[in-house]
């Protein structure tokens, strides 16, 4: 196996007047081209850890590596933050309108984006005008329109209704196969974490993952996991 | 023009309520004028009746009947001086504006972007808002002396303060994923600030801006009558000496009337732009 695409090691972080760490020496391997799910359940950790990743969250200590010293990281958000001054093909393309991303950026690839997002109807309107689903895919595309390395994505459906979130996991899935996306998915959601991970990192609490699953060769049996949801082997293990 | 008491105002939502109120707004606007029109005839009426009565022996609102108008207002526009007047008075005001609009957003922005610095300039900000301006006049007079500069100053000192408060609100109420937004797709510093600082804070400061405006209006007059020699407060004066008191009316209702139409265009101003 090449280079992983990133490496966290040792990552600690402890918030300021917190009881404890919220990140107690965490290692996290993600190779280029697969999707990490970091599944966990809420207050575990795993928005911090995706925050550090994603440097907006300094560490105390370890340290974060990338394949490429270059890498260019996009976050997709919970709710998706776009802008509301902007149209949703302006905000797909905000990211054209930073110095950093005119190597990667093309208007061009934001025209395509809007029509695998299936926003092409949408593109003048505001996000206000949009539906909650819409507004995550406008996220969505906003984050690939500078091509990132690695894709970020936290709990980036559990603010809509159950049925409309299962049909934009298999939509994610779709585009993750279509454009060789390389991503870490942060949920607290089994079947979220199952259908849109390669491999699912049980994420337990500070100390980090304790339990793994591939899901290359078929999915994991939903029931493994919910048992070890119950029984919380505290065990950490490489992720 | 109306008078602001309230300073912070809430920046037009953008949301799909207010898109459904301006669909309706078309009937809302036609009604609105029919009882602005006889609001204002009655308001006509009744200083008709009461110059006609009660100030049958007094000179002065003897000068302020309502028939006595139209003929004063020509002789100010034959002698040329009501243009020009209203055009040094915006002048003024203008001018005053520019300097509270660059200061007042620069050090909003400041105190907005930090805590320390709102709790550390809230006191000062509080007191200094609550004194008339106009208090400050004499040590105006005396530090820029006579001429256009202390106007300046006392229109700067007076729009001031709504467009500091209303900057430092709108900084504040920035969502904060939309600063991560820019973070994490790498804008620098600067970068953030054109695309999420100033594109959030446009409303809130807008706001402030026309709160500003109509003070900077009311204050603007009273600061004409400190030694300039034009403009409409210095119009009033010079009325006033000549005892042309129907004169001075048809500047009183000047003012009146470029407040109104102020307001109006910084209303349009405000306008969400983004749609028609
Ligand atoms: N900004 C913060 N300041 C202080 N404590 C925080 C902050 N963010 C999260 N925490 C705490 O850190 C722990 C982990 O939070 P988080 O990473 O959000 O977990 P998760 O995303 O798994 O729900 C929780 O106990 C939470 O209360
Ligand atoms: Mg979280």
């Amino acid at each position: 196996m090449a280079a992983p695409a990133l490496r966290v090691k040792g990552a600690c972080r402890t918030y300021e007047a917190a009881a404890g760490p919220a990140l107690d020496h965490v290692d996290m391997v993600l190779d280029r081209g697969e999707v990490l799910a970091v599944l966990g359940p809420s207050g575990s950790g795993k928005s911090t850890l995706l925050r550090a990743i994603a440097g907006l969250e300094p560490l105390d200590s370890g340290s974060i590596e990338f394949e490429n010293p270059d890498e260019r990281l996009a976050v997709v958000f919970q709710n998706a933050a776009l802008f509301p001054w902007l149209s949703v093909r302006e905000n797909v393309a905000i990211g054209g309108r930073y110095r950093r991303n005119r190597d990667r950026y093309s208007r061009q690839h934001v025209e395509e984006l809007l029509s695998i997002l299936g926003l092409v109807e949408h593109a003048d309107s505001y996000p206000d005008e949009l539906s909650g689903g819409q507004a995550q895919r406008a996220a969505v595309g906003r984050a690939l329109a500078i091509r990132p390395d690695i894709l970020l994505l936290d709990e980036p459906f559990s603010a809509l209704d159950p049925a409309l979130r299962t049909i934009l996991q298999s939509w994610l899935r779709d585009l993750i196969d279509r454009l060789q996306l390389t991503a870490v998915i942060v949920t607290h959601d089994v079947d979220e974490a199952i259908a849109l991970g390669d491999r699912i990192g049980f994420f337990a609490g500070p100390k980090g993952f304790t339990r793994q699953w591939t899901t290359t060769h078929g999915s994991p049996a939903r029931k493994d996991i919910l048992a070890h949801y119950a029984s919380r082997d505290s065990e950490a293990v490489s992720v | 023009m109306t008078h602001h008491t309230t300073w912070t105002t809430q920046a037009p939502a953008r949301s799909t309520g207010a898109r459904a109120r301006t669909t309706a707004a078309g009937s809302g606007i036609r009604k609105n004028l029919g009882l602005g029109t006889l609001g204002a005839a009655t308001a006509i009426g009744l200083w008709w009746i009461f110059t006609h009565t009660a100030g049958q022996d007094n000179p002065l609102i003897q000068a302020f009947v309502p028939e006595r108008v139209p003929a004063a207002l020509f002789a100010l526009l034959e002698r040329d001086v009501l243009l020009a007047d209203a055009w040094a008075s915006l002048r003024r005001l203008m001018a005053g504006m520019a300097v509270a609009a660059v200061l007042g957003i620069g050090v909003g922005i400041l105190i907005g972007s930090s805590q320390t610095l709102d709790r550390l300039s809230s006191p000062v900000v509080q007191f200094l808002r609550m004194i008339s301006p106009l208090s400050w006049a004499p040590v105006a007079v005396a530090l820029f002396g006579v001429g256009d500069a202390p106007v300046f100053f006392l229109v700067a000192a007076a729009a001031v303060w709504p467009i500091v408060i209303n900057t430092a609100l709108g900084v504040r109420s920035i969502d904060p994923y939309h600063w991560r937004v820019g973070q994490t797709l790498g804008a620098s510093r600067f970068e953030a600030v054109r695309t999420v600082l100033i594109p959030a804070i446009r409303a809130h400061v807008m706001t402030g801006v026309r709160v500003a405006l109509g003070i900077a209006w009311v204050v603007l007059v009273p600061a004409e009558m400190l030694g300039v020699g034009s403009g409409l407060g210095y119009e009033i004066l010079n009325a006033r000496d000549r005892l042309a008191y129907d004169e001075m009316l048809v500047v009183i209702l000047t003012i009146g009337v470029l407040g109104i139409i102020l307001d109006l265009l910084t209303r349009i101003l405000l306008l969400d732009r983004r749609r028609r």
